[in-house]
């Protein structure tokens, strides 16, 4: 998803005082669906494995305002454009729930932004892909907030309290989002057979970047079996991606757009769609920094911090100059 | 990087008048006006308070979960202190 189960495997050591009676009771307060909180103990590992996918999934969130505010100015009407702002906003407030998430176990908001702005924190590879045309607005608010949504309804009830309550806030944001995308694309599909068509380019360049957000297939996900243990997570990759396609299927359906993909039907039997291959290498470039857009991301986001360099200096000067008269 | 990290503080937000403010997360800023700012900006989008409260983290003195069950102990064999602990005999209304 946003966080891709993109980690890196065997970095987490148990560390010597973590006592075998420790970390029993560790697990039990999880299987009794007890919330973990900041200063509680817990093993060294979980705290990584959490740091790592809250400071991910706040990258995404950062970075995924790019490709939507591509189109912030070239937005077809000041409707459209002040529901996108909000929109945008939005996702910059979903980063800064998590940064602030993730402090809590311990890792610095400079820390994690200089990791990002390095290149050596990863993101959702979604935001890789450029916005090409409005319609994509559209397809990216339906499908990959959609996809979003999937993966982060459950996370409201992870085992990390401050997580948890990050994501009951953002999941309440999301489904606006989801829907102001199905909104463009159902406007698109209502107007002239060149606006439709706009439509459909969309979906077929958003559609298979959206199910790859669902990170690799179960057989190959490393990680899944202990966060599931920990419930962190608690559907697999495989499970989710279905979830997904099942309901948006039916959309797409009644928007009269065609998914592109043609190994795609309904299964009676299992009562769910069957869809095709992912193109994993694709994903796998994507991740390595090769897609279409991971330079441009990266550079954006690393020439917005320099060039507000100045405001942040300047809001501290004003600070420490207050508070040295108030002391005076 | 900012050259010194901005101070963190910790956000509460009264949703409506008559409820108490409740944490909601926390932001960093360079001062307390630029916290109130920011915990706006961030927390309250939607409506979602009357009054937002904003205080340095390092100010908030906390008990130590390490330290759980001697802290909060002494009230959990104190079970008449709940009404739930009277038998009321039958026929006995509205106590
Ligand atoms: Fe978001
Ligand atoms: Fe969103």
């Amino acid at each position: 998803m946003y966080t891709q189960g993109l980690d890196q495997a065997g970095k987490d050591r148990r560390v010597a005082a973590e006592t075998e009676e420790l970390l029993n009771a560790f697990q039990k307060r999880v299987d009794a669906e007890e919330k973990i909180e900041a200063k509680d103990w817990m093993p060294e590992a979980y705290r990584r494995t959490l740091i790592r996918q809250i400071s991910q999934h706040a990258h995404s969130e950062i970075i995924g305002m790019q490709p939507e505010g591509n189109w912030l100015t070239r937005a077809p009407s000041l409707k459209r454009k002040a529901i996108l702002l909000a929109k945008v906003q939005d996702e910059a407030g979903h980063g800064l729930y998590l940064y602030s998430a993730a402090e809590t176990l311990g890792v610095s908001r400079d820390q994690m932004v200089a990791d990002l702005l390095s290149g050596k924190a990863k993101y959702s590879s979604i935001f890789n892909y450029p916005t090409l045309s409005w319609a994509d607005i559209g397809a990216i608010g339906w499908l990959v907030d959609g996809a979003a949504i999937m993966n982060q309804i459950p996370l409201c009830r992870c085992s990390y309290g401050p997580y948890a309550r990050a994501m009951v806030r953002v999941c309440k944001e999301e489904s606006f989002h989801q829907r102001q995308g199905f909104d463009i694309m159902h406007s698109l599909c209502l107007g002239t057979a060149a606006q439709k068509a706009m439509a459909q380019d969309a979906l077929d360049r958003w559609w298979w970047p959206s199910l790859m957000m669902f990170g690799p297939n179960d057989s190959e996900s490393t990680h899944s079996a202990q966060s599931m243990a920990w419930k962190i997570k608690r559907f697999s990759n495989d499970e989710l991606r279905q979830k997904f396609v099942d309901v948006t299927v039916q959309q797409a359906d009644f928007l009269g757009l065609s998914v592109p993909d043609d190994e795609l039907r309904f299964d009676d039997e299992t009562g769910h769609y069957q869809f095709g291959e992912i193109n994993w290498q694709e994903l796998f470039d994507v991740i390595a920094g090769n897609g279409p857009c991971n330079k441009q991301r990266l550079e954006k986001r690393q020439r917005a911090h320099t060039d507000g360099a100045w405001v942040r200096e300047a809001a501290q000067a004003y600070a420490s100059k207050q508070a040295a008269r108030a002391a005076a | 990087m900012s050259k010194q990290e901005w101070p963190l503080y910790e956000v509460f937000i009264r949703s409506k008048a008559g409820l108490s403010h409740r944490h909601a997360g926390s932001v960093h800023a360079p001062d307390d006006q630029m916290a109130l700012d920011n915990a706006r900006d961030t927390y309250t989008r939607r409506s979602e308070g009357v009054s937002l409260w904003v205080v340095r983290s390092d100010q908030i003195i906390a008990s130590d979960p390490a330290e759980n069950s001697a802290f909060f102990e002494p009230a959990e064999d104190k079970i008449y202190r709940h009404p739930t602990f009277y038998d009321i005999p039958d026929g006995v209304e509205n106590l």
